[in-house]
């Protein structure tokens, strides 16, 4: 499926090529992550999508399995060119950077002999769990609207860090086990919604 | 450094990220305990330190965070260990996302679709959690290094909550701090 391109945006790539350069370049650039980069990249700059297309793609990206820039990546590469835009824009989205991760890893391993190299890595680290943990309270955030409610939100959240991070559970039976019951709780609090949505439209209509 | 694990080995790696891939919902940062558990605890190829500098090799590096798996295989089989992680890791993710996207965005206002991003949303932000501690852990559990981690991991915290400061900055000091021996 090669939609044409969305409205809003003003201009496309020329060639699967230029996805790649665009994809290499953005990437490089990404310090600690893609996502703001891209979005001012191929948005602001490139006008190959507009602002409401770059989020709503990125809403489907984040519900898939898979990283999300990634997959966000091969749905704006497949628009523009098919199977050939995605393999393009995911190219270029890893290569680069992955050439130059390999040479610090490579490099590493002769450096670890050095107690500040190691103490340094240590350092960033810690750094590391921090920006993580602090992504997690950020998403926090995302709950708030949630149909599941506080109660239940914080019950399936906490069972899962729980069952990882205490437990040691393997992450199958943790994702297909809670997910699936939050799925099917998530379900039956939609209905529970529209039923009580129905009947008190009913009610007004009544009066 | 081509590959210091036989065939068989690197096959199982490969099978295993290839499951893996399916399960990463939220990122394949989701699934750091399960490859720790893999790697670490159950074939013991790399040790509690490889881990964690993976990941912070990655992080500090440009490009997408899915890349500390890469180095994950790297550090476990050199290059073909690399291939066999990045590959088993993107696979079927990819080629389910090609087919979800493309098979329609249209139905994404149903019952059932809205119910699976709802339901599956707290249990991506438990995830998250349960990844940030168990790369906490290593360095909460040594009491030498108990403290300045526990300060690196709060200053990060701080500057990324009240300021626009790009990530690679934070992971400068942090460097910068760790060769000092700050902890």
């Amino acid at each position: 499926m090669t939609t044409p391109p969305p409205a809003g945006a003003t201009d496309r790539p020329a060639s699967p090529l230029a996805v790649f350069i665009a994809f290499s370049l953005l990437a490089l650039q990404g310090f600690g992550g893609v996502l703001a980069v891209a979005q001012r990249e191929l948005v602001d700059r490139r006008n190959w999508l507009s602002r409401a297309e770059f989020v709503e793609l990125y809403a489907v990206a984040q519900l898939l399995p898979g990283p999300n820039v990634v997959n966000l990546s091969l749905m704006i590469g497949d628009r523009y060119f098919g199977w050939r835009g995605a393999l393009a824009a995911i190219g270029g989205m890893l290569l680069a950077p992955l050439l130059v991760v390999l040479a610090l890893a490579a490099s590493y391993q002769q450096l670890a002999q050095y107690p500040a190299v190691a103490g340094a890595l240590r350092g960033m680290g810690a750094v590391a769990a921090g920006l993580i943990l602090t992504m997690a309270l950020k998403m926090l955030a995302t709950l708030r609207g949630n149909v599941l409610g506080p109660a239940l939100c914080t019950a399936l959240g906490l069972v899962t860090l729980a069952a990882i991070a205490v437990l040691r559970m393997p992450l199958a039976w943790v994702v297909i086990g809670l997910g699936l019951s939050g799925w099917g709780l998530a379900r039956w609090r939609i209905a529970l919604l529209d039923a009580r949505r129905a009947r008190s439209r009913k009610d007004d209509e009544s009066c | 450094m081509l590959s210091t694990l036989p065939a068989a080995e690197l096959l199982d790696l490969f099978l295993r990220f290839l499951t893996l891939s399916l399960l990463s919902i939220g990122g394949a940062m989701s699934t750091a305990p399960e490859m720790h558990r893999y790697l670490v605890v159950e074939r013991g190829w790399l040790g509690e330190a490889d881990f964690t500098t993976a990941i912070a090799l990655a992080q500090a590096a440009p490009g997408p965070n899915v890349l500390f798996v890469p180095v994950l295989g790297f550090q476990v089989a050199g290059l073909a260990g690399a291939a066999a992680a990045l590959l088993g890791i993107l696979l079927p993710s990819t080629l389910l996302s090609l087919g979800v996207s493309r098979w329609g965005a249209t139905r994404r206002d149903t019952p059932l679709v809205r119910a699976f991003t709802a339901g599956l949303a707290p249990v991506t932000v438990g995830l998250t959690f349960a990844t940030g501690w168990l790369l906490a852990l290593p360095f909460l559990a040594n009491p030498a290094q108990r403290a300045g981690a526990l300060l690196l991991i709060a200053l990060t915290a701080a500057v990324t909550l009240k300021t626009k400061l790009a990530p690679m900055w934070m992971i400068a000091v942090g460097a910068t701090l760790g060769a000092a021996g700050f902890m």
